[in-house]
């Protein structure tokens, strides 16, 4: 198994930090804007996110995380059922911005099923879509991200790894796998 | 990822403690669910499934619905009081048909114990037993249980008394599996005509007292006097019963520590349990109810994904 490393610890924060800003750019104070981190991975990058925003806001950005186990299109078409996690929208989102936050964009697919999961708490004025890892050329939908941590081309043999310090990781890395 | 070790659900005698404990999570996750602006997942939309019940039900069959509803699921509906089975169509044969119409799963009620199961052994479909005679009452003890672990946290190490007509109940047989699996200590109480022979034999405490029990224990569940199941006299009277087996506020204060109360419904109020106590702060019946949703979807969901 090789790995190579795409983004470590003082270049991760400062892309968090650059995709802060844009986030600040198009939302300024984060009024009427919300962050969803989606389970199960989305979540430390969601949490990252709205620590730094907190900070240069100074002020609390809402958070939520939101699973989508139940809303997946490979139920039953795997093996055994995935396990779900916890859902916790604490906002009402309806006429609200939404940005949804994952670590990995592959095929698009967990954001679609994760565009379908939001829409049970209500309808958003705009949703945006804000990752760290861009797989580019590999999407099965027509799903495209509006922040880029950082663009990758990969071939579907491969598999891009993120590590986090707060899962109990040395430090905080990314690495793409061969298999 | 994980999987219960079962395709059907027929019995919580069939379960693993994994098992339990999988239900349980996944059931916390749809009970946020149902608590959403929009309580519907699109989980199970691919399937049918059908509620064969040949036995009366409201609240099981209810739940049952709302439980496939929510998950997406096609739901077609059977009652045997509807059916040909008046005519003499034998149970193997109105299931099969059933299942020609291309049904997934098959929720069923039966008067006689083993029903599901000798249904499980002839046909494809995933089973679940919503009831088979004086036998068990699966989804009924998961529900018991997962509302215990939701009022005190865990259910090891709990003592948990089930009160009433032990003999001809098959929720408590399936409660007092799952309450062992879990690793709580579990009592029986009721007159001894109401008592099974040889109960002690699953490893339950048996009380005849009802105050002594009560005293006992951390929950108590109590079940529904089934008239409609006793040809014989079991007792003297109603009147009679109440006085020795009734639970009231007065049994409750004399306690040294509230009790949880608990009641699989429908309440006979004033026979098995008084007004004063089921509408209490200590009675946890309707969160049952609730709970009884978000279990049944689980059980739906973790059958269902087991592969096409």
């Amino acid at each position: 198994m090789q790995k190579r490393l795409i983004l470590d610890g003082p270049l991760l924060e400062i892309t968090v930090s650059r995709l802060c800003q844009q986030l600040i750019e198009n939302h300024q104070d984060f009024s009427n804007t919300v962050i969803l981190g989606l389970q199960p991975r989305g979540i430390f990058l969601a949490e990252r996110i709205q620590q730094k925003l907190g900070q240069l806001l100074s002020k609390p950005v809402p958070m939520g995380f939101l699973d989508i186990t139940f809303y997946r299109d490979d139920f039953r078409r795997r093996d055994m059922p995935l396990e779900a996690n916890t859902t916790s929208v604490p906002f009402i989102i309806e006429n609200k911005k939404v940005v949804l936050v994952d670590d990995v964009l592959y095929t698009g697919r967990s954001v679609r099923a994760a565009m379908d999961a939001m829409i049970a708490f209500g309808r958003p004025s705009k949703v945006e879509l804000l990752v760290l890892v861009n797989r580019r050329y590999s999407r099965d939908l027509p799903i495209q991200p509006d922040y880029i941590g950082k663009n990758v081309n990969t071939m579907p043999s491969q598999r891009v790894l993120v590590e986090w310090k707060v899962q109990g990781s040395k430090k905080d890395n990314i690495w793409l796998v061969n298999n | 990822m994980s999987q219960l070790s079962v395709r059907h659900l027929l019995g919580i005698k069939h379960l693993s403690h994994e098992d339990l404990h999988l239900i349980f999570q996944t059931a916390d996750n749809f009970k946020e669910v149902i608590n959403r602006p929009i309580k519907k997942v699109p989980s199970l939309r691919d399937i049918t499934i059908a509620n064969v019940f040949f036995e009366n039900s409201t609240r099981t069959k209810l739940s049952f619905e709302l439980a496939e509803k929510r998950l997406s699921a096609d739901v077609v509906n059977f009652s045997s009081t509807e059916s040909s089975v008046k005519k003499g169509e034998t149970l193997l044969d109105t299931v099969n048909n059933i299942l020609a119409m291309k049904v997934d799963m098959v929720v069923i009620r039966h008067g006689s114990a083993g029903a599901p199961h000798f249904l499980s052994k002839h046909i494809d479909a995933n089973i679940i037993n919503a009831g088979d005679g004086t036998h068990e009452h699966p989804t009924q003890a998961l529900l018991d249980t997962f509302s215990i672990r939701e009022r005190l946290g865990s259910v090891e190490g709990k003592k948990v008394v089930i009160v009433g007509d032990i003999l001809h109940s098959r929720v408590a047989l399936s409660n007092i599996f799952a309450l062992q699996k879990l690793g709580a200590e579990v009592m029986v109480c009721g007159p001894n005509t109401l008592l099974p022979k040889y109960i002690d034999q699953l490893g339950v405490h048996v009380e005849l007292d009802l105050d002594k029990a009560l005293a006992w224990c951390d929950v108590a569940n109590i079940l529904r006097i089934q008239l409609e199941r006793q040809q014989i006299k079991y007792f003297p009277s109603l009147r009679e019963y109440t006085l020795y087996y009734g639970v009231n506020r007065e049994r409750l204060d004399l306690l040294p520590k509230p009790i949880t109360i608990m009641h699989p419904g429908p309440i006979n109020r004033g026979v098995e349990l008084h007004s004063d106590v089921a509408d209490s702060e200590h009675s946890i019946i309707l969160g049952q109810v609730e709970n009884g949703v978000a279990i049944r979807m689980a059980v739906l969901y973790l059958l269902a994904g087991g592969g096409v």
